[in-house]
């Protein structure tokens, strides 16, 4: 039993602050702009394919610009730009969203015990953290990733989760720690209630929306990551990314060759993506804090 | 104020210790040996394997048990020993990345320190006047949500491989017909080549610097302090010298935490422009399989990392008054 | 008259629409004189007191005139405004505790405003060092950053600090909620003693807490829902109130020496209207225990007796004729 449940059910201001949320969050712009950008990409990978004339493995003439035979143009090999693009739009959002996912799960989970213990585990945690805040994180994952023999999508996200989410412990740990000093945590560590359950149905909640505002951030810097580490020629070794295609255009001639249709797409898609990102979480901040909300 | 450096660097000391032992650890954990790889790209007199595998073993100290290794290993630190280069054979590691250091500092601290400057005065600018936000805004998130690798093919394939010009070489840290010397010819070769990567580097922390600090300034101006300031009738100019100075401690704790995401960019960077630093090497590195040449760089990257952070502690200490008194800005 | 509002009306403009927060207002405050502006949350008196100094970027005038010492007010103009503030109009804020610069200290945030504001420090801190004194500090406090000084410690700076160029007006904003009773107490003397030693000439005490005005005000202008309600010497509102609104609010305050079986509290029911879309007619109506059909129309502020008005239909017929105090009506809604 949590101590919500011996306060009256008042349906009234809860589900008043949902709706105010909402009202706030279609009219900001920022939310709206960036999410739109972000939503045009998933749509791209979702139904992409529908419009894939050739297959990826299909190698046709080389070097063509696009055309309407090949939106996307041909690459050195002849192969079909678009269809790169939009298998290489998937993956690359497919890791990035595991990424960012397992990032914020690490992140919260070490944050709250951190924030809501304190002493000699929040300090153990803290000396962790620190630790990888000082490594770098592209050189940690280029030492792992040339270390084993083969990577796979999922052990991608599996490395950057593990790599990035030393910022987000520490926001969210400070978040806790001014949660943790106030009065309804107090009253439910006296009526009994186990850590764990405090944890998730007290802090958690209050805390949601800046829990989605550091997901939102660790899903745009997963994104950058794994285009950073496929460009390195550590991705999967026959997939295809957004990172791969940009690391094979710089392979194979590109630049010397004028292949620009071969990089500009990738590059510009994550541009695209991460940057609606970035300008939701702002205007998302905006809608949450009423002190931001300017007219 | 001692205590607060004091602390840090003890922090710094078990960072480096932990850092180091994962270093340590890591091809130790990986199936197969360095011996066994070392020797499979040396062509060896048929029969001879066996021995020489032995002498590599014995010299290399991968058949003591791992506790003297390790202690070895801390042992060789000490004197400044970081192991011999497999790719490089049989260069010394300290040699190897030493060729390859000054490169990688020309083209991150510049960068670093301009950027920094440039973004944070543009970012408290914009937070000044709405029309020059509104330019600042959205190339600020463009820029900081663009991939190092993407900036760096565009401006190679723009000014270099001739989708505008061909102002600036396309790869390379110098012309490779050139020798080393100190001459004009030479040092103008490593400014072109220079040029380009730097740009890389420059435009996206400076995106994301001034996006930081403009969002921090309006955090500042919107604060209780300036609203009394203006109350009391002070110029806005007073109001927005506290907001700026205010504002400049976050974003200093921010540059530190950037670090790490600074040397990736400088490693993607130079591998695209061939580059010839330390994030070049470490690919080669890689992909010639050359774990000590790998943990060596990585060791010293560490290094660089954690003086940076000092530094920067120290001018955090410089910066908030507060620290003086003993109060942490935290 | 050190003060004078004439109709005054000021509204914020919110995504749901306007809110006018402060709807016609008129009343005076004489030199020396000390009045306390007293309503609940969201009655408009915070926005009175606020808007006469600094508006809020949301904030806009809607009609009204201000005239301080003679001179009109220009508080719609924030440029115009600037020479007024702190040298002729200042204001202690509701939120002192946080309203000095963390990272500087105190002294020399009070130098470099001052330097600013074109006066030096070096001439006024003779006199900035007695008053600190004066309110029980110690000298030293300027030399400390604001994180070193407890939240009533950074309360009497702050008021110190308003006051320094003796201004005419003094708006003090919720300046004992956040202390406890003893500082409050302090205080409460603190702005008897600044108008004492003419550090102001005179003083608006903003406060839901009418305790405190007893001690301080000499006259008390209570508010509701933006508009007038009542206004009169300090003791007669307190002690005969007219209007059943302060009759309420005095009867919900515990008295010294009662003890509760001999009388009960009685709070008022139910909550002021909003101010998005006030209702026609006394916007006190839906609690009144003493409405009546006429109240369906806007009652005007009058004078009933000298120096005591108010806006309550069952005493406009014993208004006074025009030319008093305040004998304007409460003005209409406009629109933002």
């Amino acid at each position: 039993m949590t101590v919500t449940n011996l306060l009256p059910q008042s349906a009234g201001p809860t589900r008043r602050r949902r709706f105010e949320f909402l009202y706030f969050a279609l009219r900001n712009k920022k939310l709206l702009v960036g999410l739109s950008f972000v939503v045009l990409m998933a749509l791209f990978a979702l139904i992409g394919p529908f419009f894939v004339q050739h297959s990826m493995l299909a190698y046709g003439p080389k070097f063509q610009p696009p055309s309407a035979a090949y939106y996307f143009g041909t690459n050195y090999f002849g192969a079909d730009v678009f269809a790169e693009f939009v298998y290489g739009l998937r993956e690359s959002l497919f890791v990035g969203l595991l990424g960012g996912c397992g990032a914020t799960v690490i992140g919260m989970t070490l944050g709250f015990i951190a924030g809501y213990k304190g002493g000699l585990i929040d300090e153990a945690l803290n000396v962790i953290c620190n630790v990888l805040l000082t490594i770098p994180g592209l050189v940690l994952l280029i030492l792992i990733g040339g270390f084993l023999q083969h990577t796979s999508a999922l052990i991608e996200a599996a490395l950057i989760a593990g790599t990035t989410w030393t910022w987000a412990m520490r926001a969210i740990r400070a978040q806790t720690f001014s949660l943790v000093s106030r009065d309804f945590v107090g009253l439910a560590r006296l009526s009994g209630e186990k850590s764990r359950s405090i944890i998730l149905r007290e802090i958690a909640p209050n805390m949601s929306s800046y829990l989605f505002l550091v997901f939102i951030l660790l899903f745009g810097g997963a994104i950058l990551v794994a285009a950073s580490f496929d460009f390195l020629g550590l991705g999967p070794p026959n997939g295809m990314s957004l990172g791969i295609m940009m690391e094979q255009a710089s392979d194979w001639s590109a630049l010397p060759l004028h292949l620009w249709w071969w990089f500009v797409p990738p590059g510009a898609a994550i541009t695209c993506t991460v940057g609606g990102l970035y300008l939701a979480n702002v205007g998302l901040d905006e809608v949450f804090n009423p002190k931001l909300r300017a007219l | 104020m001692r205590r607060y450096l004091a602390r840090k660097f003890l922090i710094y000391v078990v960072t480096f210790w932990v850092a180091a032992t994962i270093d340590w650890l890591l091809p130790r954990m990986v199936p197969g040996n360095p011996v066994q790889l070392l020797l499979s790209k040396i062509s060896l007199q048929p029969g001879t394997y066996n021995a020489t595998y032995k002498l590599y073993m014995e010299t290399f100290g991968f058949n003591r048990p791992w506790w003297k290794q390790y202690l070895n290993f801390w042992d060789a630190l000490v004197h400044g020993n970081l192991g011999i280069s497999i790719y490089q054979f049989p260069k010394p590691v300290t040699h190897v990345i030493a060729d390859y250091v000054l490169f990688t500092m020309a083209l991150l601290i510049p960068a670093i320190l301009l950027a920094y400057y440039a973004g944070n005065h543009v970012g408290a600018m914009a937070a000044r006047r709405k029309v020059l936000d509104n330019t600042v805004l959205p190339i600020g998130y463009i820029l900081t949500a663009t991939a190092y690798p993407w900036l760096a093919l565009l401006l190679a394939f723009l000014l270099a491989a001739g989708g505008i010009g061909h102002f600036f070489p396309v790869s390379g840290g110098y012309s490779y017909g050139l020798i080393p010397t100190w001459s004009w010819t030479f040092i103008w070769s490593l400014i072109t080549h220079w040029v380009l990567p730097f740009l890389t580097l420059f435009l996206v922390a400076f995106g994301g610097w001034a996006i930081g600090m403009r969002n921090l300034i309006i955090y500042e101006l919107e604060s209780d302090y300036s609203h009394y300031l203006e109350a009391l009738g002070a110029p806005s100019r007073l109001v927005r010298k506290y907001a700026y100075r205010n504002a400049r401690l976050p974003q200093l704790t921010g540059l530190a935490l950037q670090l790490g995401v600074l040397i990736g960019g400088a490693v993607v960077t130079e591998v695209t422009f061939g580059y010839p630093g330390l994030g070049y090497l470490i690919l080669q590195a890689v992909g010639n399989e050359d774990y000590f040449l790998l943990q060596g760089i990585f060791l010293f990257i560490i290094v660089g990392v954690l003086v940076a952070n000092f530094i920067i502690d120290i001018v955090y200490v410089l910066v908030d008054p507060r620290t003086r008194v003993g109060i942490s800005g935290e | 008259m050190a003060l004078k509002v004439d109709n005054l009306q000021l509204c914020y403009r919110t995504l749901r629409g306007d809110v006018v927060a402060v709807d016609g207002v008129t009343f005076a405050i004489d030199d020396g004189e000390i009045m306390g502006l007293a309503g609940e949350s969201g009655c408009g008196k915070s926005t009175l007191g606020n808007g006469l100094v600094r508006m809020d970027v949301r904030m806009r005038q809607l009609s009204g005139r201000v005239e301080l010492d003679g001179k009109q007010l220009p508080i719609s103009n924030d440029k115009a405004m600037r020479p007024f503030r702190f040298a002729e109009v200042s204001i202690v804020p509701q939120y002192a505790m946080s309203a000095l610069n963390p990272t500087r200290k105190v002294g020399k945030m009070v130098a470099e405003l001052l330097k600013s504001r074109g006066f030096d420090y070096k001439s006024a801190l003779p006199e900035l060092e007695r008053r600190v004194k004066l309110v029980g500090l110690d000298a030293d406090v300027l030399k400390r950053y604001p994180i070193e000084l407890s939240g009533g410690m950074k309360q009497r700076v702050v008021m110190v600090i308003s006051t320094l160029l003796n201004p005419s007006l003094l708006i003090a904003d919720e300046v004992t909620s956040a202390l406890d009773v003893s500082t409050q107490r302090a205080v409460g003397e603190m702005l008897l003693e600044f108008r004492a030693e003419q550090f102001v000439k005179s003083t608006m005490v903003i406060t839901h807490d009418l305790s405190i005005l007893a001690q301080v005000a000499d006259t008390i202008l209570v508010m509701y829902a933006g508009k007038l309600a009542e206004k009169a010497p300090a003791d007669v509102v307190i002690g005969s109130p007219l209007h059943p609104y302060t009759q309420a609010l005095i009867s919900s305050l515990p008295e010294v020496g009662v003890r509760h079986d001999q009388k009960t509290l009685v709070g008022i029911p139910g909550r002021p209207p909003t101010l998005l879309n006030p209702p026609t007619g006394c916007r006190f109506r839906e609690r009144c225990p003493a409405a009546f059909d006429r109240c369906a129309e806007q009652p005007p502020f009058l004078e009933v007796k000298p120096g005591h008005s108010v806006a309550c239909w069952l005493h406009a017929d014993a208004a006074l004729p025009a030319g008093g105090d305040a004998a304007l009506p409460a003005g209409g809604d406009a629109a933002c």
